[in-house]
């Protein structure tokens, strides 16, 4: 088993666990996730038909529609929200939902930033833990491949 | 860094101007705060997108601020329900869905606001003023108020616009600072055939491409040889919104922050250069329809909310022609500009044809399609973008003059001459 620590910045602080969901192409979630089931439903989208629900989502941010703060606030109300999303900057409609979730239910989710390059270390399967701080513990049964350096002569 | 606040500011916090102003003055400060904001500034106008029903969720959230008499600070327009609030029974739209999303009009009405109604508050009497400090949601009248108008606003989601409305402030962040809105990439057009940059399906084709290659960056294009339209520019910005993250794009000698290439980029070398080619825009226009079948239940215009002068493009390819029997046509606009193209005596000219007309909402944000309406043809990029996840129905995209002949046809029928290697 493999073991990778990164040291994120939470901008929604709170743990969470589960599995990963990782992909770099960024999501609507208007028209991309489904809140009665959690399904990400964006038939272009490299995640498409994959569930979210309980899982720890990675994207690196919302793109298109305003109304993905909407999409996200149902599904944290329904239970069908990631348990946390990892992100490569403060993503401010993901964490406005998890605000308003606050406000209205008293049930944010984590949100936690991290550089690219720890963003590019994740894969989809990694069992994952996140504490209040911001650290994340990806554990993975499978080697990590470590990239071969060529230099030329 | 902290968040400084003014007196007013701590007495909205504090709830001296009322609960509802507090709870949107909290919300406003916890992402005032996440987003690195040093302090908050006025805006004079707002638009709301949190007026779209989606769930219980974003309806319970507007009963609570309603419910604690929330009123907004500065004029707020609103943009599309859920619901043709006169016409919906004409759909499928189940009742109890109808019963929730009028629910929700409700709410946003009784806070002081102005039911327009429309995903192109723009093209009405409420059209920002160049440099005005605004808070908008929806991505496409974003991109079109920063872009085309020269207002200022940050790409603000759903339930935080009516958070700025309420308290008349938003984080002096982002688009709303000019050092934040020089451009990032540049895009020349330059090789683009003339013909092809004529065309109506072009505008939609390159927005699609364009959120695709700058995703977060802002965008800047140059080498056009026409000076588009505002409807051009509406279309490309919707796109560029859909398929990327763009709220604000320069077009140089046409928006008014890019009267030159170097004032695009405030005098700044461009991070990157790209020059489109054919074979990007084929590829683009390639992936914005989801079928080859040629089977048509549903054309559908007006994503963005169509305009007078769309109205008018349109009126003329239609007039003494008929639909085919087994081919709805759909046009989604607002209130007012349907009364306007009344008027104007478009209206006519559409029903002669067999069109249908919807006001307030559109196919994505109502469920008014029936089951057995499968496959659509639209002219809109963002209609095309999203109609496979939300509906879960195929798609192709033509230009206007494509979606007509379809809609005569019976079948899908596109004019490939400008499109083929």
């Amino acid at each position: 088993m493999d073991r990778l620590v990164i040291q994120g910045k939470p901008f929604i602080a709170g743990s969470a666990s589960g599995l990963a969901l990782v992909s770099r192409e960024p999501i609507s979630f208007w028209g991309g996730y489904d809140w009665k089931t959690g399904e990400i439903i964006d038939r272009r989208h490299p995640l498409s038909g994959s569930i979210a629900k309980g899982k720890i989502l990675a994207i690196p941010f919302a793109r298109g529609s305003s109304t993905t703060t909407a999409v996200l606030l149902e599904a944290i109300r329904a239970e069908t929200a990631p348990n946390a999303i990892i992100t490569t900057g403060n993503d401010f409609f993901f964490a406005l939902a998890s605000v308003v979730a606050d406000e209205l239910y008293s049930s944010p989710i984590p949100l936690v930033a991290v550089s690219v390059t720890d963003f590019a270390q994740l894969q989809t399967g990694d069992e994952i833990e996140i504490d209040n701080k911001g650290k994340i513990i990806a554990s993975r049964f499978q080697q990590r491949i470590v990239p071969q350096r060529h230099t030329l002569a | 860094m902290t968040l400084s606040l003014t007196a007013k500011d701590r007495e909205m916090f504090r709830g001296d101007h009322g609960p509802a102003t507090k709870m949107a003055m909290s919300i406003l400060v916890r992402m005032a705060e996440i987003a690195g904001a040093k302090e908050l500034l006025d805006i004079s106008g707002a638009h709301i997108d949190s007026t779209v029903y989606i769930g219980d969720a974003g309806l319970e959230f507007a009963e609570r601020l309603a419910g604690l008499g929330a009123k907004v600070a500065v004029p707020t327009t609103l943009n599309v329900s859920g619901l043709d609030e006169h016409h919906w029974q004409e759909w499928a739209v189940p009742n109890d869905w109808a019963r929730q999303a009028y629910r929700q009009m409700i709410a946003y009405q009784s806070m002081g606001t102005i039911p327009t109604w429309t995903c192109a508050p723009y093209q009405t009497e409420m059209k920002p003023s160049f440099g005005q400090q605004i808070a908008w949601g929806e991505s496409n009248a974003i991109v079109f108020a920063n872009s085309v108008l020269g207002a200022r606003t940050e790409r603000y989601p759903d339930l935080f616009d009516i958070c700025c409305a309420i308290t008349g402030r938003a984080p002096n962040i982002g688009l709303h600072r000019m050092e934040n809105r020089a451009g990032e990439l540049l895009l020349s057009i330059r090789g683009i055939p003339d013909l092809v940059q004529l065309s109506d399906d072009f505008y939609p084709v390159l927005g699609n491409l364009i959120g695709k290659l700058a995703r977060e960056r802002i965008p800047v294009l140059d080498g056009q040889c026409i000076f588009p339209s505002e409807d051009q520019l509406k279309s490309l910005g919707a796109a560029a919104a859909s398929s990327g993250a763009v709220a604000l794009f320069h077009m140089v000698g046409v928006t008014p922050e890019a009267p030159t290439r170097e004032a695009a980029f405030q005098g700044h070398d461009p991070q990157e250069s790209i020059t489109v080619t054919m074979d990007m825009l084929r590829e683009s226009r390639r992936e914005l329809t989801h079928t080859d079948r040629e089977a048509l239940d549903l054309v559908v215009l007006g994503s963005p909310h169509f305009s007078l002068a769309e109205f008018k493009l349109l009126a003329p390819l239609v007039r003494g022609k008929r639909k085919h029997p087994n081919v709805k046509f759909l046009v989604t606009s607002s209130r007012a500009m349907t009364q306007l193209a009344k008027q104007a005596g478009f209206l006519d000219v559409l029903q002669d044809f067999g069109a249908q007309l919807t006001v307030d909402t559109c196919i994505l944000t109502s469920p008014m399609l029936p089951p057995e309406v499968k496959y659509l043809m639209t002219n809109s990029a963002k209609f095309a973008y999203y109609t496979p996840g939300l509906l879960d129905r195929q798609i192709t995209f033509g230009s206007l003059k494509d979606c007509v002949v379809s809609t005569v046809e019976g079948k899908v029928v596109r004019d490939e001459t400008l499109w083929t290697d």
